[in-house]
């Protein structure tokens, strides 16, 4: 095999399109994120484009692409397809060893994956039909707040009154913050509690898997410190958490695609 | 029941029908399907559509020439047709609108008319089309008789009383007790077989004819034949590889639900059972490539059927078991025309939804064993909650007790408004490629 073989995994959400060019040897040698848009097969070439010019390379030098997330049936230029369940699950293992949980928070759909010794999904439940327990949930709430979405990590950790949100429903959470903010509560409390109640939400998910450790969080979700700090103290766990967790699954689909090139 | 009625009817059966089904079969003979990861059709298929196509059709000509009951897939209708009933099932009908994507339409008419949306959809779907009329088989009959027994669920009692009530039909009703653990006790099937015995002296009031013994055995025989032909096309996909998969079932069940006890129903499955056993021994696969064996664990997502049977054929994935089309061949051996009041009490107050989880665990490891089963779809039914409620304790128990992995979908029988077709597909695939390692 030549020392040269390279791999990408592109992974083309809702929000979000991410590419990974890999090494043989498993190393990340060019990456991108960039905004979905409604062409899922050009802004998913448009982000391994973006990966491959960093890791200056051409694409008639990947042995294989590997595509996932929901847009992975549009990448025509994808050899593999594979759902983003097995590839989050595969990015985790390959970033942290032995990873038994992931709990990944993306823009459209929440999951949470038990994983056996050796890596292989075991178990795994997502959010249902719904924005609930989403990273879109988070932005609508950035939204009416006013922080942005990094924004409201950070003014959830300077909460200081506790407030109660009963609902997690994007909409009528959405209606219940407003009522907050009427009240003349203040953002950082109100950011608080959307989190708790998002946490609330993810942890029921992960103890339907079973919450195992070593545990990591993946997805954009994963950038918000006081939604991590809430699911850690609901679990009693500590999330092992990527240098850049959205880009797991692209990770992990490389890897695959590395898999296949190698057989 | 006038004579008029009865000449239209039998012209219609014997003459008019047969010559209509089968001009319109040649109008319909397509060319190629296509790419399909699916194996060869099952050739009866044609003979099924043909039975119940003129079983609706048929149905609409018997409306005053016959006494027409409308029955629950759980009643004894060995007993109505020992008095020629015509029967009709409005739970195949919801199935049927459930395939032909008519469940939202039709059940808005009935969230229209004050039902909840968090009803039962069949029972939506039936209520839906007593309000409007609205069905894909032209019109179904008025019923002279409501045939219910509450074996299957609760909902099904306060939807006949609805159906009694709002068009003064006379309902007849079994109480079957839920038995909760152990085998049921003599007094149950006592209180059951009073029931059916007192049914007796209704039906012939109701339909002005008289009950008879030698009839009612008769319909007795063919019914127990005609589950244990079902229990044997069933058995067939215990093969390596599956002649027919769980989906095949659920298209190919629709006569043992509402023609059993008929010829009918019999010969066509002595035809479906001699084509299965061929194909076995021929190791004609029903997905070519067979690499996991999967039961399925509640009723059909009628609408999603053709592109669920696909998808996991793509992934050489076959479903071989399923909880719902096995309910059909799992207790009518207990018939015994030697006591046929008190064996048809045991017959359908036995039935698994009318009994306690541990026994449908019990149920669903031995079929993982006979048909060696390597993974679980549990579809929980958003309105269906008898038959979803403990699916997630049954996977749990399972995957100890078999050691095999398991998924639930989020779904309906007819209702497509609670799927979404893209995170039902990823959860399979998930799925499949977690089988694969």
């Amino acid at each position: 095999m030549a020392e040269k073989l390279l791999v990408a995994g592109v992974d083309v959400g809702s929000a979000t399109a991410k590419a990974v060019v890999m090494d043989r040897h498993g190393h990340v040698r060019g990456s991108s994120l960039l905004p979905s848009t409604p062409n899922l097969s050009a802004v998913g070439r448009e982000a391994l484009n973006a990966a491959l010019a960093e890791a200056g390379a051409e694409a008639g030098e990947l042995a294989a692409v590997a595509g996932t997330g929901y847009g992975r049936a549009a990448l025509d230029f994808a050899a593999l397809r594979i759902t983003e369940i097995t590839c989050h699950a595969r990015g985790a293992s390959v970033l942290f060893p032995g990873t038994a949980l992931v709990v990944d928070v993306g823009g459209q759909d929440s999951k949470a994956i038990r994983m056996g010794p050796s890596g292989e999904v075991q178990d795994f439940t997502m959010n249902d039909k719904c924005a609930a327990g989403t990273g879109r949930f988070l932005a609508v709430m950035a939204g009416i707040l006013g922080t942005g979405l990094e924004g409201l990590g950070l003014a959830g950790l300077t909460a200081r009154r506790p407030l109660t949100m009963t609902s997690t429903c994007t909409v009528f959470a959405e209606s219940e913050v407003i009522s907050l903010i009427s009240r003349g509560e203040a953002v950082p409390d109100i950011a608080h509690a959307v989190h708790q109640a998002l946490a609330q939400r993810l942890a029921g998910m992960v103890r339907m898997v079973g919450a195992e450790t070593p545990a990591v969080f993946s997805g954009g979700g994963a950038l918000n410190p006081d939604l991590v700090d809430c699911l850690q103290s609901l679990l009693g766990l500590v999330f092992q958490i990527p240098e850049r967790p959205q880009l797991t699954g692209a990770i992990g689909a490389a890897h695959l695609a590395l898999r296949k090139a190698e057989a | 029941m006038t004579l008029g009625m009865e000449l239209r009817y039998r012209w219609m059966k014997d003459v008019a029908l047969p010559v209509l089904l089968k001009a319109r079969e040649r109008n319909r003979r397509k060319g190629s399907i296509g790419e399909s990861p699916l194996g060869p059709p099952l050739e009866s298929t044609r003979s099924l559509k043909r039975l119940m196509t003129r079983h609706y059709a048929l149905a609409r000509y018997a409306e005053g020439a016959r006494p027409v009951a409308w029955v629950t897939s759980g009643a004894p209708v060995e007993l109505l047709r020992a008095f020629g009933c015509y029967s009709v099932y409005p739970e195949n009908h919801a199935a049927l609108c459930g395939a032909r994507r008519m469940g939202p339409e039709i059940c808005t008419r009935a969230e229209e008319a004050g039902f909840s949306r968090d009803l039962c959809s069949y029972a939506r779907v039936d209520l839906g089309h007593a309000l409007s009329g609205l069905t894909p088989v032209g019109r179904l009959p008025r019923p002279d008789v409501l045939f219910c027994t509450n074996n299957i669920c609760q909902t099904i009692l306060y939807w006949f009383k609805e159906l009694s009530h709002r068009e003064g039909i006379p309902l007849v009703l079994f109480d079957t007790p839920f038995i909760s653990v152990g085998e049921g006790t003599p007094e149950v099937f006592d209180y059951v077989a009073g029931q059916i015995k007192d049914a007796v002296p209704a039906l012939e009031r109701i339909t002005g004819r008289e009950f008879r013994e030698d009839r009612f055995h008769e319909v007795l025989r063919s019914s127990i034949r005609a589950s244990a032909l079902w229990g044997e096309v069933l058995a067939t996909m215990r093969h390596r590889p599956a002649p027919m998969t769980v989906f095949d079932a659920f298209v190919h069940l629709a006569p043992v639900v509402s023609l059993r006890g008929l010829p009918s129903c019999e010969r066509y499955y002595e035809g479906l059972l001699a084509e299965l056993q061929e194909r076995v021994s021929r190791d004609v696969a029903a997905v070519p490539g067979e690499r996991h064996r999967l039961m399925w664990d509640n009723i059909a997502i009628w609408f999603a059927l053709a592109p669920l049977s696909r998808l996991f054929a793509e992934h050489g994935c076959a479903g071989v078991a399923g909880t719902y089309p096995n309910a059909w061949a799992e207790t009518n051996h207990y018939l015994d025309l030697a006591d046929p009041f008190g064996s048809l009490a045991k017959t359908y107050a036995l039935i698994f939804l009318n009994r306690g989880l541990d026994y449908r665990l019990g149920l669903m490891e031995a079929m993982g064993r006979d048909y060696q089963v390597d993974g679980l779809v549990l579809h929980s039914a958003r309105s269906c909650k008898p038959y979803s409620v403990g699916q997630y304790d049954l996977r749990r128990s399972l995957a100890g007790r078999l050691g095999i992995k398991s998924v639930v979908l989020e779904g309906d029988m007819t209702d497509f408004r609670t799927w979404s077709e893209e995170q039902a597909r990823t959860r399979l695939t998930a799925f499949f490629e977690s089988l694969d390692g």
